[in-house]
C-alpha cells in the first residue's frame, strides 16, 4: 500500500515537473542546446529552400542565420524545420521551433490570438494572380468561373474569398496542404488560375513544366506583410529577433556591407559605432554579445545584400526592391535607431 | 461525523467494533492531510482553504505541488471510511453483509472497492490533470479557447457541397456541417460500393473458370498489398490527370463531359406536375411491400411461388416512368455548357471525390472479397448436396442455403472493413476533397488557431460515427446470426 501509494505520489510529482519544465526562457534554452531552431518553408526559391547540396538559402534563412550569428557569433548554428502551412504555428507554439522565418502574414487575428507575436516585417508583399497565357485572360476581374489552385490554411485562401465576393464573381477553390501539390495540381490544368503571395507566384512559376506559358496578372489584391514569428510573453527572445532584423536595414542605411564591416569599425561616425558595439553596450541590453550586429553584418550581410542575393533582379526571380527599398528611398523598410 | 449518529442511538456493540476505530483512523489522516496541505498553502501565500485546493486539482492546475499531493492523500484517505460504510450499510439501519469474520482487512469485497475506488480515482484525476493543465496553460500562452468560434464567419470557400448551403459567410459550425456531410458522403456511397464489388469479385474468387478466378486473385493481392494512401495518390495524380484539359472535355454524349477537372453529368430539371413521379415512386415502393408479404404467405401456406422480383421492378421503376409520360414529360436536362475556364452548368462530381472515392471502394473491396470468400467457404459442403438433394437449383442454393449460413461468418468481420474505410477517407487531406479533418480539423483549425476544441470535435465525430456504425452492423448480426434455443 505504501509503495503503490509512493509511486502514484512519485509519478504526479514528475508529470508537474515535465509541464513547468517546458516554459523557459527561449534565449537560455537557444544557448543551452547551441542553435537556434527555425521553422521555414518546405521550399519557396527566394525565401527558403533547400540548394543542391541541402543547404538552406533565402531571404527568411538569411534571417534566421542572422539570429545565430547575433547569439552564437557563428551564422552557421541553425537547424531548419521545414512546415507546411498549416503546421507552422502549432510548431511555434508547442516549442518545437524558436522562431518561424517562414513567408507568414501578420494579420490582427494571428497577432492576437495564437500566442504568438510579429517581430517585424522582412518582406512587403501582396496576393497576385498567375493564369496560363492561352487563356488570355488580361485582369483578375476577367476570373469568373474559374478554378483557383490555393494552399490550405493561408491568408491567400482567405483573401481570394474576399475578392471574389467583393467583385460578385464566381470561382472554385482547390485547397491542398503542400505547396508542391498545388503547384503540381496547376500545372496539371485542375485549375485555371493559381494564387499566392506575388513574390511566391514568381518563385513557383520556376517549378512550372513550361514556366514560360503562365503570367502573373497586374492587381494586388491584399496587404501581405511577411515576417519573423515568436511565442507571445518571452520579451527577451522577442527583442533579439525585432533587432536582428533591425540592425541589417540600419546597416544598409549607414552603408555597411559585410565586405566594409571591418574597416568601419574605426569608423569616428556614431551611429555606426553603436550598431557595430564600438560604443556603447547595446548587445547586453538584448542578452547577447556587444559585437552582435558585426557578426550579423559580417557573416549574413545588411538588408540590400540578401535581398539582391535572394529575390533580387540578378537572381531568376528577377524582383525589383520596389516597397521594400528603404524609407529614404520610397520604400518601407524602417528601422528605429540604434541609441 | 455523521457516521457517530446511530452509534449514540444505543448500539453499544459498534463501541467494541473494529470498523469504528478504522473509520475514526482513516478520517483523523484524512483531516490531517487536508490540514498539512492548508498550512503548505499558507507558507506559498495561497490562503485559500483546504477544500478550495480539492476544487484546484479538479479545475486542473499547472504544476503538482506538496499540497495537491497532500489533497490526493487525503482523498483516497476519505474512500476507507466510505467503503466500509458502503459495506456495511447495518450501521444505516439496513442489513450489512457480514462476509468477514471479526476483521474488516479480511472482507474481500471491501477489499476489492477500496482498489476499484482507488484506480477510479486516479484515473479522474489523471483526466482532470490533463484538461485543467491544458486550459491553464492555453490561457497562460494567450491562445484563445472555447468553441465561440463556431458562430464566427469561416471566410474561405469549400468546392463540393452538394446538400448543405455554403458561402463564404457561413460560420465555422457550417464549415463542420458540410466536412461531416462530405465524409458521410464517401464513407455511405464507398460502403455500398465496397459491398458489392467486394461480393462480385469474393464469388469470382471461387469461380470454376480458371481465368476469372485468377483475375479476381490478381484484383484482391494487387489492392491491398499496396499502402491506400498510394491509391489515392495513383488514382488522383496519375489516373484523373490523363484526362483531357478543361478546355477540351472528352464528350460522353447523353451523359455529359469528362475531363481534368471532372465530371459534368446532364441535370434534370423537373418541371410542373412532377411531383406526380415522385408519389408514383412512392406509391411502387409501397405496394412491393405488400405484394412481397402476400406472396411470402402465399408460399406459406400452398407452396406456389409467385415472381417478387420483376413484380416489384415493374411497380418501382414501371410506374413512375408511367407517371412521368402522363404528366406531359415535365422532365428536362440541363447539359454543361462551354465556356472560358471550362463546362459550366450540369451536376458537376469533382476529381478530388472520384478519386477519393476509386480509392477507398477498390481498396476495401479487396478485403472484403476475401472474407466472402471465407464466409462461402465455411459452410459446410453437405449443406449444398443436402440442398441439391432436396431439388433446389444451384441459384436458390446459393441463395437461400449458402449465403444465408455464409453471412454468419461475413458480417462480424465486414463491420471492421466499414469502420475502415469510414476512417481512412480522412486521407482525403492529401487530395483536397473537403471532408471533416480536411476542411474542418484542416483549414478551420489552421484560421481559428483552436487545436483543442477542434480535433476534440473530429475525434468524438469518428467516435460517434464508428460506434453507430458498429452498433447497427452488430444489430444485423444478432437478426442473421443462427437461433439458438
Amino acid at each position: 500500500m505504501k509503495k503503490l501509494m509512493k509511486s502514484v505520489a512519485l509519478s504526479v510529482t514528475a508529470l508537474g515537473l515535465a509541464v513547468a519544465g517546458a516554459q523557459a526562457a527561449t534565449l537560455d534554452d537557444v544557448k543551452a542546446k547551441g542553435f537556434v531552431q527555425c521553422g521555414v518553408s518546405q521550399g519557396l526559391p527566394g525565401f527558403s529552400n533547400p540548394d543542391d547540396k541541402g543547404n538552406w538559402t533565402g531571404l527568411d534563412v538569411d534571417l534566421c542565420r542572422a539570429i545565430a550569428a547575433a547569439v552564437f557569433g557563428d551564422a552557421e548554428k541553425v537547424k531548419y524545420t521545414p512546415l507546411s502551412a498549416k503546421e507552422r504555428f502549432t510548431a511555434l507554439q508547442s516549442g518545437e521551433v524558436d522562431v518561424l522565418s517562414r513567408n507568414t502574414t501578420w494579420t490582427m487575428s494571428r497577432d492576437t490570438s495564437l500566442g504568438l507575436n510579429f517581430a517585424g516585417v522582412n518582406y512587403y508583399d501582396g496576393q497576385g494572380f498567375m493564369v496560363r497565357s492561352s487563356l488570355d485572360v488580361k485582369s483578375a476581374l476577367e476570373l469568373s468561373g474559374a478554378s483557383i489552385c490555393t494552399n490550405t490554411g493561408t491568408t491567400t485562401e482567405l483573401n481570394v474569398a474576399d475578392y471574389f465576393r467583393a467583385n460578385n464573381m464566381e470561382y472554385e477553390v482547390v485547397a491542398f496542404e503542400k505547396a508542391d501539390e498545388v503547384v503540381a495540381a496547376y500545372d496539371a490544368g485542375r485549375c485555371d488560375v493559381y494564387t499566392t503571395d506575388q513574390s511566391g507566384l514568381y518563385a513557383q512559376r520556376l517549378k512550372l513544366t513550361n514556366p514560360g506559358e503562365h503570367i502573373v496578372l497586374p492587381e494586388i489584391i491584399s496587404k501581405e506583410p511577411l515576417g519573423p514569428v515568436v511565442r507571445q510573453g518571452d520579451d527577451q527572445w522577442f527583442n533579439l529577433v525585432k533587432w536582428t532584423h533591425f540592425a541589417m536595414v540600419n546597416a544598409e542605411e549607414f552603408g555597411v556591407t559585410s565586405g566594409n564591416v571591418d574597416e568601419m569599425m574605426k569608423t569616428e561616425n556614431p551611429g555606426i559605432k553603436r550598431l557595430l558595439g564600438t560604443e556603447g553596450t547595446f548587445g547586453e541590453m538584448i542578452g547577447v554579445g556587444n559585437d552582435w550586429a558585426y557578426n550579423i553584418i559580417k557573416q549574413v550581410g545588411n538588408y540590400a545584400e540578401t535581398f539582391d542575393r535572394n529575390v533580387g533582379p540578378e537572381t531568376p526571380l528577377q524582383i525589383s526592391r520596389g516597397v521594400n527599398d528603404l524609407w529614404s528611398k520610397g520604400g518601407l523598410q524602417y528601422a528605429p535607431p540604434v541609441r | 461525523m455523521a457516521v457517530q449518529q446511530p452509534i449514540a442511538d444505543g448500539d453499544v456493540s459498534a463501541q467494541s467494533d473494529p470498523r469504528f476505530l478504522l473509520v475514526t483512523v482513516f478520517a483523523a489522516l484524512a483531516i490531517l492531510a487536508f490540514y498539512l496541505s492548508a498550512v503548505y498553502n499558507y507558507f506559498e501565500g495561497d490562503y485559500g482553504a483546504p477544500f478550495a485546493s480539492i476544487g484546484g486539482i479538479a479545475g486542473g492546475v499547472v504544476s503538482i505541488d506538496i499540497a495537491k499531493i497532500f489533497n490526493f492523500i487525503a482523498l483516497v484517505l476519505l474512500l476507507f471510511p466510505i467503503a466500509i460504510i458502503f459495506r456495511t450499510k447495518a450501521w444505516f439501519g439496513f442489513e450489512g453483509k457480514q462476509s468477514y469474520a471479526g476483521n474488516v482487512f479480511n472482507d474481500s469485497g471491501l477489499r476489492n472497492f477500496f482498489f476499484e475506488m482507488l484506480v477510479m480515482a486516479f484515473l479522474g484525476f489523471v483526466f482532470w490533470f490533463f484538461v485543467g493543465n491544458t486550459v491553464r496553460n492555453l490561457a497562460a500562452a494567450n491562445i484563445s479557447s472555447g468553441f465561440g468560434f463556431l458562430d464566427r464567419a469561416a471566410g474561405f470557400g469549400i468546392n463540393f457541397s452538394p446538400f448543405i448551403q455554403y458561402s463564404e459567410t457561413s460560420t465555422y459550425l457550417t464549415v463542420y456541417m458540410v466536412g461531416l456531410q462530405n465524409t458521410l458522403i464517401v464513407a455511405v456511397l464507398g460502403i455500398i460500393l465496397a459491398t458489392l464489388l467486394g461480393f462480385i469479385v469474393g464469388v469470382a474468387r471461387l469461380s470454376t473458370n480458371f481465368v476469372i478466378s485468377q483475375v479476381a486473385y490478381a484484383f484482391v493481392e494487387v489492392m491491398r498489398n499496396i499502402p491506400l494512401l498510394l491509391w489515392i495518390f495513383i488514382w488522383y495524380f496519375s489516373v484523373l490527370r490523363l484526362l483531357p484539359s478543361k478546355q477540351d472535355p472528352l464528350d460522353l454524349g447523353p451523359l455529359g463531359l469528362l475531363n481534368v477537372a471532372g465530371y459534368y453529368a446532364p441535370r434534370p430539371v423537373f418541371g410542373d406536375g412532377a411531383g406526380w413521379i415522385g408519389i408514383a415512386f412512392i406509391v411502387g415502393i409501397i405496394a412491393t411491400i405488400f405484394v412481397a408479404r402476400w406472396a411470402k404467405a402465399r408460399q406459406m401456406a400452398t407452396g406456389e411461388q409467385f415472381p417478387v422480383f420483376w413484380t416489384a421492378l415493374g411497380l418501382i421503376i414501371g410506374l413512375p416512368i408511367l407517371a412521368l409520360l402522363a404528366s406531359g414529360i415535365p422532365l428536362t436536362f440541363e447539359m454543361p455548357t462551354a465556356s472560358r475556364f471550362g463546362p459550366r452548368g450540369g451536376a458537376r462530381v469533382i476529381p478530388e471525390f472520384l478519386g477519393l472515392l476509386v480509392a477507398l471502394v477498390t481498396y476495401t473491396a479487396a478485403y472484403i472479397a476475401e472474407i466472402v470468400r471465407a464466409g462461402i467457404l465455411a459452410v459446410n459442403k453437405g449443406q449444398t448436396e443436402a440442398a441439391n438433394a432436396l431439388g433446389l437449383r444451384s441459384g436458390p442454393t446459393l441463395r437461400l442455403v449458402v449465403i444465408p449460413q455464409a453471412m454468419r461468418v461475413i458480417i462480424p468481420p465486414m463491420t471492421n472493413q466499414y469502420l475502415n474505410l469510414t476512417k481512412n477517407s480522412s486521407l482525403a487531406v492529401a487530395i483536397a476533397y473537403p471532408e471533416l479533418v480536411s476542411v474542418f480539423a484542416g483549414t478551420a483549425l489552421n484560421q481559428t488557431g483552436q487545436a483543442v476544441e477542434i480535433l476534440l470535435m473530429t475525434m468524438l465525430t469518428y467516435l460517434t460515427i464508428s460506434l453507430l456504425t458498429a452498433w447497427f452492423m452488430n444489430w444485423f448480426n444478432a437478426r442473421m446470426a443462427l437461433v439458438e434455443r
